[in-house]
């Protein structure tokens, strides 16, 4: 029984990230949409919480998201997974439930 | 599998009905069936059919109204919500006195019961919102 | 063993409503609260959680008048009639916030950010505002 955990907001602009990262247990996975990408990124002030959350999360980042925003793949935290929206709906299925982090 | 969708935000305000657009046509893609699509708070203003966005970009009704049409997506409109913020259809135009009504096509109007109902009959409900 | 006129009750799904902004600055307290109550006609196993700025929404003492908007607050302590009982607070938003369990409008049972994170993971159906 393992959720998916979507954040769709800055990690700068809001603490969702934070909520989805302390809510999540071993084995969930999380899904960064929308301006949630920017949670996904290297060389920023949360790119380390990434890291360490890697120990135990499944991360993923939704590419149509991050190309929007003029980011690329190798911009993206190792380990963090690129998905596209067929890769989203993947995860929805794969995952027992969704928890939206607005 | 069966999944239902819940819709938080207008369109073009937010990124959330863009999501969930693209999300539902991706799941229909790939063979799942889309039970609901549920709009609620300012989710309901995305069953207008009077809005003009430029030319050169996306309708976000339309698109609704297209998959309605092609893959026979229930979209409702939450009622309570839809009264707040002046989305109608021709019964609630006439019900409460109003010069017209406005409801998309492929849009229905109903109550929150159908939320709970899709939270009840699909196998995953994803939340789009802010 | 369900009795026969038991039988066609239905599933019975185990759904949480996640509460984390705070009231009268965005309408999504007052709006879930409906879907809350609509939801005690479904005889669903419903749970209500107050977190982050959620915890204010059922801050004792609301007094809107002056901003010229509908009091809520009372509706809260409607829904035990309405047999949801199941109303939870995060310890820690609750306390970073400086408020206590006396603070709130109606009865909650204190939870920790990790039991609360169990009882998400017990739930069949998350929706959040």
């Amino acid at each position: 029984m393992a959720m998916l955990h979507t954040v769709n907001k800055s990690p700068f602009e809001k603490r969702s990230l934070d909520g989805a990262l302390s809510h999540a247990v071993d084995g969930a996975a999380i899904l960064m949409i929308e301006d949630g990408i920017y949670g996904a990124l290297k060389g920023t002030a949360v790119s380390g919480k990434i890291e360490k959350a890697l120990a135990t999360l499944k991360i993923y980042v939704l590419g149509p998201d991050l190309k929007a925003r003029g980011m690329t793949e190798d911009q993206v935290v190792d380990g963090v997974k690129v998905v596209d929206y067929a890769g989203f709906v993947d995860l929805v299925t794969e995952y027992d439930k969704v928890q939206a982090w607005l | 599998m069966k999944l239902a969708v819940l819709v938080n935000e207008g369109p073009y305000q937010h990124q959330s009905a863009d999501s969930a657009l693209q999300f539902v046509k991706a799941a229909i893609e790939k063979g799942h069936e889309i039970f609901r699509v549920f709009f609620y708070h300012d989710g309901v203003n995305n069953g207008t059919r009077f809005a003009i966005p430029p030319q050169d970009d996306r309708n976000i009704t339309v698109e609704w109204s297209k998959l309605a049409d092609s893959h026979k997506i229930d979209l409702v409109v939450c009622i309570a919500a839809a009264q707040r913020r002046g989305i109608l259809d021709e019964n609630e135009a006439k019900r409460q006195g109003k010069s017209g009504d406005n409801i998309a096509p492929g849009f229905r109007i109903s109550g929150l019961g159908q939320l709970i109902e899709a939270g009840i009959q699909a196998e995953r409900l994803v939340v789009f919102g802010d | 063993m369900a009795e026969p006129w038991e039988e066609d009750e239905g599933p019975v799904k185990k759904f949480m409503f996640v509460n984390r902004k705070a009231p009268y600055g965005t309408v999504y307290a007052l709006e879930s609260l409906e879907v809350v109550l609509i939801s005690a006609a479904f005889d669903q196993d419903v749970s209500l959680v107050f977190m982050d700025d959620g915890v204010y929404q059922i801050k004792k003492g609301q007094d809107s008048k002056g901003i010229g908007m509908k009091n809520f607050s009372p509706t809260y302590r409607a829904l035990e009639g309405y047999d949801i009982e199941k109303l939870f607070v995060e310890k820690e938003s609750m306390e970073s916030r400086g408020l206590t369990a006396e603070d709130m409008i109606v009865p909650v049972e204190v939870l920790s950010k990790d039991e609360l994170t169990s009882l998400m993971e017990e739930q069949d159906v998350i929706l959040t505002f």
